[in-house]
């Protein structure tokens, strides 16, 4: 896959999402369809592909205890070993764990490496851009989730309100700038520029990589174009969104077209999910590498499906070389 | 030396290191098989004698491997039962995001750029056919997303790619989702060795150790034959008489090295490390133990090839500990052992319920980490004497040496041994120097030898995976004038070996209980001054002249 056709491929899709949604209200006017079918229909993809991917997951065994140790094991009393690193007991694991899923520690840890000619001389450096950019693009995407439960819940709950006022401290727009959508769009944006412009990522991106990206921006775009430019009616919106969370789904009249490409464009993300790379989200916590404490030889695992094999036994090997084995005296099983 | 029609000089595999990829895309190159960046392929009567399927005589070099017939048809349904038994497999095939984070990670990528050697490409190599054959986006959208066909050529990049792999774990520390390019690699290798598509440097070893016991292919009388050269060879530097038991019933430990200990050239000093350890321990404390010529091999070259393999090879141990009667079993220093011995030797043949927990009877600790596997590393052994006191330890006969320690792979990443073996080393010698902290411990780079690739014609790949480690080596003989390059792996200590001569031929390799052997203060020794390799003492050793009383 070139990266042409992957880069423009999914730019072009992206963008006929959005002329598919616009073409749909505006020119169709399938409010019904775009307003309450397809996000029902994707949250339901969403959630039955989600359960099935785990389930798949889950289905095939884990053979083996198999973590990858990046600290000092328990071992003699005297040696402090490392809890986060070389987890022991189900408590480390969690721990481990936790500070992968909420702080990316792996990630943390990136060391680039340098080959300088002449010498040759290695050079190291810590390398955090990474870790960054997914770090702001993950919690500013988890802060606008969040922010959006003001659409579905009557009356709106108070942690969504804390956020939303901590989110919105600067107050300098009216309404009030959200940071959490401004760094979701500028960490999206950097996460596909690197792919584009590093050389190594572009080589290996394909177009499912670069297509959740521009789905994102458009959603990140369309979002802040309907708060702060052409805004929508959010008395409505909220009728609307309402009556989906409470089953009982209409149509206000008077929501801008540009709330149904941005709800349209969310609703493919979340039918996208469990069949793209994104399924990382809930993989992550089955990762055997990780999610397995370190006490290999202090606890047996158990193989499911561990099958007889062939061994080579003793008396066969006694049986092959017991004249040589005589010959320099070792002992015999079968003394003749 | 390393330079041959296998390996350019070092300038011109300097100048050849190029990051810049190709500007087709990856799915339109095609490996290129060049001497020096493959190994030979597994010879026909290794693979029969194991009764492996596809047996042949083919180069891998060839336009025409030879494969059955129906060579596709065997890998697919070898990936489909391999995804229905390792959650592993599936998930990683799943997860991955592409984000980069594992690209220069890897020793092969970085020494020579080879974009498919970024650990993300290499396991997207098996990826694309997974999706193409079990995802339905793949097999509708095929290389829109991702998939491709498998063909003759991609079998052969997998193959090219697999043993370019040393399943060292390195990029699985730094990946967010902790993918383990080794298990990927792991499953490709198996599912080649289905089609009788394996090196030889892998399989012949398989084939040996199955039938004699140990990879070398050393038959008994020529394992008793070697430990009594090597007990001589002690003898001659010493005075030391070693008793060396082998198959003996009725010992209390099975001690199991890795056969490059007791046949490699940097090997046989660890080896002779551990025959004055263990005969001080005897003498001292009465400690019994016995080696094994049937169960002669710590390594597990199975590992490297499948699951079956290994759990073959690894099954002797536990069998043998049973027939002997020993309480509980020590391992010698050695790298992938270790993986084995840590991760899958238990889960494998256990559970050992005939064997007792390991208390060292001299020092009474209980190995608590060791309860279930009933195994122990000899550097945790050690380190527990040295703890009690139980040796007689004088340092300053390692003065002649400045030391650095290279953390091997498995027992890094795979086990978390790093601090037991810096203590026997700050122990017995007084100049021990670490290498930068981002090619030591967890980030601890390859020998570049591992996983069965450290053949002489793999060569060039091997002195380019080196490049990192050498040059953190070089970077601490420099600055410190460290000439002895320590490590606990086998397979290290002939690579390395290797791998200095090309790039820091000022630093020699070897192992810990080597350094051990040379500082214990042992009764009955005689004066000398060299120590168990001939190289000259700072400060001569007095100990009893030629032909006085022995003991």
């Amino acid at each position: 896959m070139s990266f042409n056709l992957a880069f423009y491929f999914s730019f072009f899709v992206v963008l006929g999402l959005i002329g598919i949604a616009l073409l749909g209200v505006a020119g169709a006017k399938l409010y019904v369809v775009f307003g309450v079918v397809i996000p029902y229909l994707s949250v339901v993809i969403f959630f039955a592909g989600m359960i099935y991917r785990v389930f798949k997951w889950a289905s095939s065994p884990v053979p083996f205890k198999i973590p990858t140790t990046c600290g000092q094991q328990k071992s003699l009393p005297w040696i402090k070993y490392s809890r986060l690193e070389s987890p022991f007991t189900t408590f480390d694991v969690v721990l481990r764990m936790l500070l992968e899923v909420l702080f990316f520690r792996s990630l943390f840890r990136n060391v680039r490496v340098e080959i300088r000619k002449g010498g040759p001389k290695v050079i190291y450096w810590s390398n955090k851009w990474l870790w960054l950019g997914a770090i702001l693009f993950h919690y500013s995407f988890l802060i606008v989730l969040i922010r959006h439960l003001r659409f579905f819940t009557t009356p709106v709950w108070s942690f969504v309100r804390l956020i939303e006022s901590v989110d919105g401290f600067l107050q300098v727009t009216l309404p009030g700038l959200y940071i959490s959508g401004i760094v979701l769009l500028v960490a999206t944006v950097a996460l596909l520029l690197r792919r584009v412009f590093v050389p190594t990522l572009r080589y290996i991106s394909l177009t499912s990589d670069y297509f959740p990206l521009f789905l994102i921006i458009g959603i990140a775009l369309t979002g802040i174009i309907m708060r702060y430019i052409y805004k929508v009616d959010i008395v409505s919106v909220k009728e609307l969104t309402m009556g989906l969370v409470t089953f009982h789904p209409k149509i206000p009249e008077g929501i801008g077209s540009i709330f149904y490409v941005h709800l349209f464009l969310v609703s493919v993300l979340f039918a996208y999910f469990p069949f793209s790379k994104l399924v990382h989200m809930a993989g992550v916590f089955l990762s055997p590498t990780r999610n397995m404490p370190n006490n290999n030889r202090a606890v047996r695992h158990i193989n499911p499906w561990n099958p007889p094999v062939e061994v080579h036994t003793y008396e066969e090997w006694e049986e092959e070389f017991k004249d040589k084995i005589k010959a320099v005296g070792l002992p015999l099983e079968k003394e003749e | 030396m390393a330079e041959s029609e296998f390996c350019p000089e070092k300038d011109e595999l300097i100048r050849s290191i190029d990051y810049r990829p190709p500007d087709k895309p990856w799915m339109e190159t095609k490996p290129v098989f060049k001497k020096g960046t493959y190994c030979f392929a597994a010879r026909e009567k290794h693979l029969a004698y194991l009764g492996f399927p596809n047996p042949r005589e083919w180069e891998v070099g060839a336009e025409d491997w030879q494969l059955p017939e129906n060579w596709k048809e065997i890998f697919i349904a070898g990936m489909e039962d391999r995804l229905k038994r390792f959650r592993s497999f599936r998930l990683f095939m799943d997860i991955c995001v592409r984000c980069g984070a594992c690209a220069d990670k890897c020793h092969f990528f970085i020494g020579g750029g080879d974009p498919k050697n970024m650990p993300v490409l290499r396991a997207e190599l098996l990826r694309s056919i997974y999706r193409r054959y079990f995802t339905w986006p793949g097999k509708i959208l095929g290389k829109l997303v991702g998939a491709r066909d498998l063909d003759y050529d991609v079998l052969k990049e997998i193959f090219y790619y697999a043993f370019q792999c040393t399943e060292c774990r390195r990029c699985s520390v730094f990946c967010p989702y902790g993918i383990d390019t080794c298990e990927i690699t792991m499953m490709a290798r198996e599912l080649l060795v289905s089609l009788g598509c394996h090196v030889a440097w892998t399989i012949e070893p398989v084939a040996n150790c199955q039938r004699t016991g140990n990879h070398l292919g050393i038959m008994p009388h020529a394992f008793k034959e070697t430990f009594d050269f090597l007990t001589d060879d002690i003898y001659d530097v010493t005075g030391i008489k070693i008793e060396t038991p082998i198959n003996q019933k009725g010992a209390d430990i099975l001690f199991v090295a890795p056969s490059g200990d007791y046949f490699g050239t940097e090997g046989t000093y660890t080896c002779e490390g551990y025959l004055i350890l263990f005969e001080y321990l005897r003498r001292k404390y009465g400690l019994t133990y016995t080696w094994s010529a049937y169960a002669g091999e710590g390594g597990n070259f199975g590992m490297f090839t499948s699951n079956e393999a290994q759990k073959r090879l690894s099954a002797k141990i536990y069998a043998e500990a049973k027939r002997l009667g020993v309480k509980w079993i020590i391992g010698g220093e050695c790298g992938h052992m270790w993986r084995d011995k840590h991760q899958y030797m238990d889960t494998m043949n256990g559970p050992a319920d005939f064997l007792e927990e390991p208390v060292n009877p001299i020092t009474g600790t209980k190995f608590e980490n060791a309860k279930s596997t009933k195994m122990i590393h000899i550097c945790e052994f050690t380190a527990d004497l040295i703890r009690h006191g139980k040796l007689d330890l004088d340092p300053s006969r390692n003065d002649h040496l400045i030391v650095t320690f290279h953390d091997s792979c498995n027992p890094a990443r795979a086990m978390g041994l790093f601090e037991e073996p810096r203590y026997i080393i700050r122990n017995v010698c007084n100049n021990f120097y670490e290498m930068p902290e981002n090619t030591i411990r967890e980030k601890t780079f390859c020998c570049s030898g591992g996983a069965g690739v450290g053949s002489d014609e793999f060569m060039e790949m091997r002195m380019r995976g080196g490049i990192c480690r050498a040059n953190a080596v070089k970077y601490v003989h420099d600055k410190y004038g460290v000439n002895r390059l320590l490590c606990i792996c086998a397979i290290d200590r002939a690579t390395l070996a290797a791998m200095m001569e090309y790039w820091v031929p000022e630093v020699d390799v070897g192992g810990i209980h080597e350094l051990v052997a040379n500082a214990l203060v042992f009764p009955g020794e005689k004066s000398r001054d060299t120590d168990l390799r001939g190289l000259p003492l700072k400060k001569p050793i007095k100990g009893r002249e030629e032909g006085e009383m022995e003991e």
